[in-house]
């Protein structure tokens, strides 16, 4: 396949998946803003929101202060920042439009319907959606995305590429959101274990869809280590960051096999394996050792080494 | 008031082809119409057959018009058409093995060399060098007009890269769907064939070192080219790449894909980007379009370029006048297809008689394309009429004017129900190992009632044509 092709599948992917993270940020900071006033109020906690999305500085150039409605403004409209919504979505639906012969109808119609419906939700007053449907309608066009690519792609290098850009987008996201909440939320050490703090967690599972399956898996009180444990280390919590490792593991084995290196040896195969090894050898108290910051930190540090050498050694065409 | 020649109605008869059609168009009530209007117009948009025009606002994905009521010939019609189509293609080729060869029809005096090595279409790079079969251009677009029962015009070819071929398809496709018994009741000859006749096509001129099935591409300008959408259609149909410059390089005397298993050689391009763009190193430096070094790849005979760079000298609109003549002097026969009789405004006395009679004619820039910058001298006002006088005077080697033709009418569904309007045809002749040609070709319209211009740039839509099996 075309180096351009797989580059643009991968994108494809990545695009949209951070679309929905946006979303379900989005979603968070709703939420929290919906909460009685504690602590440090409303303002620092939309801020730590940019932060998380990595569009602080852009939107403090364009608004100045984070007002809750020009944040959401910011974050799903505005196509100067390059990760709202809007910008996602559009780009993701432009990659496809290029190399639309390496998708199947369906999933074109799925891009290409999300694209239009969004053009026309920007058109109409905002006052008419609420910022819950809003978010509510990005994961629908997601899931409806990842459904027409399992039911119809067929199994080849274009979709093991489509789905290590979910994987690794989603590994890098999720590390993000637990940071915003852990680092940005609640600076201080004092506020750990009290009432708020977990009403906090709480909303971030709600946001990450995950508030019910998290009371399936643990039961019991909402604790600050089974949170860690289910979204970092829980290979059965689908967000998980080992639950994106694996997948992208997997994914690049799948790369591999289809290209003859039936032993998955080659460095990006064994990068990620190494990555999700570590993960199984790690313990939830060994993360609070290091400060759940600093690994996040390096987590997502070790993510963008594992696309650089994907866009090495497949997807720049350099690879000889 | 000019008589026009319409195809489906002689007086009040209904011409033979399109006996089929006169009781389906009777039957069909206005809101069945407006719904499969409105149905094909979905299918478009979701296959996304569109042009994409960007830089002018709004939506960038654009649909050419559809109607719905087909364009029909008989089987002796397409026949004739076709024997002329074919000898014309090969014509073509051979003027361009010539002029970049030896000359002989300059040497004999048939057509004047200033109009040959002058021309700014003929590319020097290439002189002496011999492509592959000696073919230069391997899909040439004639386009047609009629103005009666058995007079065809040739008005232009199209000897690089023409366009439109999507649309024949995808015409026959929608047709199809939405009026299966239409298919059911006349025998009409599919044009399906025409992307493996393509691919077969491109494949008999791969270069002599090519030692096993040859590897094709699409070579496009990028996806904000208004033709993308048939690029991609077409690659996908012969299941073949679609490239951009960038995703090929040159090196050991071959052109390679990058590909994410590492370089894979490439043996034929079928590029749908002009000469200009093709090699930054040896045409225009500042494009990021081409690919550097494909030129000297292609002169050594490691790639065959489709169609080959300088095969636009043969379908100037100075050098058209000459065709009739190629085919006389190249295939020693009578030429099948006519000419529109075209005065030179290079030439003195031409000149004189254009300026005198610009009301009467269409007056078109040599190296114009689609539809701009021409006069349609009856149509247009005194005004437009004194801009034009200005500017043939200024530089008028750069016109040429021809009659204004009865351009033939179809009827076409309109918004009051059906009325004739005038049509061409372009027809798509393959040119490898054999000449070829699909039962059928593009119907443009136009739509607006009276005028006579069916580019999609100016109003214009398209139709599907039918050619009726025996």
């Amino acid at each position: 396949m075309l180096s351009r092709t797989a580059e643009n599948l991968f994108w494809i992917a990545r695009y949209m998946e951070r679309a929905e993270t946006m979303a379900r940020l989005l979603e968070v900071g709703a939420r929290i803003a919906l909460t009685p006033s504690a602590g440090h109020g409303y303002r620092s906690e939309w801020e730590s929101l940019l932060q998380a999305s990595g569009t602080a500085e852009g939107f403090a150039e364009k608004y100045g202060d984070p007002v809750q409605r020009n944040i959401e403004s910011y974050l799903f409209f505005d196509r100067d920042n390059p990760s709202s919504v809007i910008s996602c979505i559009e780009r993701a639906r432009e990659n496809a439009r290029i190399v639309r012969t390496a998708i199947t109808g369906q999933v074109w119609d799925t891009l290409n319907t999300a694209f239009q419906e969004i053009r026309q939700i920007e058109r109409q007053p905002r006052s008419e959606w609420e910022t819950t449907e809003l978010c509510e309608w990005v994961a629908r066009q997601s899931a409806m995305m990842r459904g027409a690519m399992d039911a119809t792609m067929l199994r080849n290098d274009g979709f093991f590429f489509m789905n290590l850009g979910y994987a690794l987008e989603r590994a890098d996201n999720t590390a993000r959101l637990i940071d915003v909440k852990y680092f940005v939320l609640l600076p201080s050490v004092e506020m750990v274990g009290t009432g708020f703090d977990n009403y906090q967690w709480q909303v971030l599972l709600r946001a990450l869809q995950s508030y019910r399956a998290f009371h399936w898996a643990y039961g019991g009180d909402i604790t600050a280590s089974k949170i860690v444990d289910f979204l970092i280390l829980n290979p059965a919590s689908p967000r998980s960051l080992m639950s994106a490792m694996r997948k992208a593991l997997h994914h690049l084995e799948n790369i591999a096999r289809f290209y003859g290196d039936e032993g998955a040896t080659g460095p990006v195969q064994l990068r990620a394996r190494g990555l999700v090894r570590e993960l199984d050898q790690t313990q939830v108290t060994e993360i609070f050792d290091e400060g759940l910051h600093e690994f996040l930190t390096r987590f997502i540090g070790d993510i963008g080494d594992l696309a650089g050498m994907v866009q090495r050694n497949y997807l720049s065409g350099d690879a000889r | 008031m000019t008589e026009y020649f319409n195809e489906m109605f002689d007086g009040g008869k209904v011409r033979q082809p399109y006996g089929g059609l006169d009781g389906w168009m009777r039957d069909m009530p206005a809101e069945l119409r407006a719904m499969k209007q409105a149905e094909a117009e979905a299918l478009f948009r979701r296959i996304g057959i569109t042009f994409a025009v960007y830089g002018e606002g709004g939506d960038p994905d654009r649909l050419i018009p559809f109607d719905m009521f087909p364009r029909v010939f008989t089987q002796t019609e397409w026949r004739k058409l076709e024997r002329g189509i074919k000898q014309r293609a090969r014509a073509l080729n051979a003027f361009l093995l010539d002029v970049y060869g030896r000359g002989e029809i300059v040497r004999a005096g048939r057509i004047p060399a200033r109009l040959v090595y002058q021309n700014e279409a003929y590319e020097r790079a290439v002189s002496g060098f011999i492509p592959p079969r000696g073919i230069y251009s391997h899909i040439v677009g004639i386009d047609l007009v009629r103005t009666g029962p058995d007079q065809f015009y040739v008005l232009e070819d199209n000897c690089r890269t023409p366009s439109g071929v999507s649309y024949m398809l995808e015409n026959r496709e929608i047709m199809m769907r939405m009026f299966p018994q239409l298919f059911r009741e006349n025998r009409i000859e599919p044009v399906d064939g025409y992307p493996d006749a393509l691919r077969r096509t491109l494949a008999s001129v791969a270069p002599a070192k090519c030692d096993r099935e040859p590897t094709i591409a699409i070579l496009t300008p990028g996806h904000f080219n208004s033709a993308y959408y048939e690029h991609s259609f077409l690659a996908d149909l012969m299941g073949v790449e679609l490239v951009e410059g960038a995703d090929l390089f040159c090196e050991g005397g071959f052109c390679w894909m990058r590909t994410t298993e590492g370089p894979k050689k490439l043996d034929v391009i079928y590029r749908r980007i002009d000469d200009a763009f093709i090699d930054p190193l040896c045409f225009r430096p500042d494009s990021m379009l081409g690919v550097p070094g494909l030129m000297d790849v292609y002169r050594s005979g490691g790639v065959t370029i489709c169609s080959a760079p300088g095969a636009g000298v043969a379908d100037d609109k100075a050098i058209y006048t000459f065709v009739p003549e190629m085919v006389r002097f190249y295939l020693g026969e009578e030429p099948l297809l006519e000419n529109v009789p075209t005065w030179q405004c290079a030439k003195p006395d031409d000149l004189k008689y254009v300026l005198d009679h610009l009301p009467e004619l269409v007056v078109k820039e040599v190296h114009g394309s689609g539809g701009y910058g021409m006069l349609v001298g009856p149509k247009a006002t005194k005004e437009q009429i004194e801009t034009f006088r200005i500017k043939i005077k200024e530089n008028p080697v750069n016109y040429i004017a021809q009659p204004t033709l009865a351009l033939s009418t179809t009827p076409t569904f309109v918004e009051e129900g059906v009325a004739p309007r005038h049509v061409d045809l372009r027809p798509y002749c393959l040119v490898g190992e054999k000449v070829e040609l699909v039962p059928g070709g593009l119907t443009r319209v136009a739509l607006t009632e009276g005028s006579l211009v069916v580019n999609s740039s100016q109003g214009g839509g398209v139709k599907d044509t039918w050619v009726l099996a025996e």
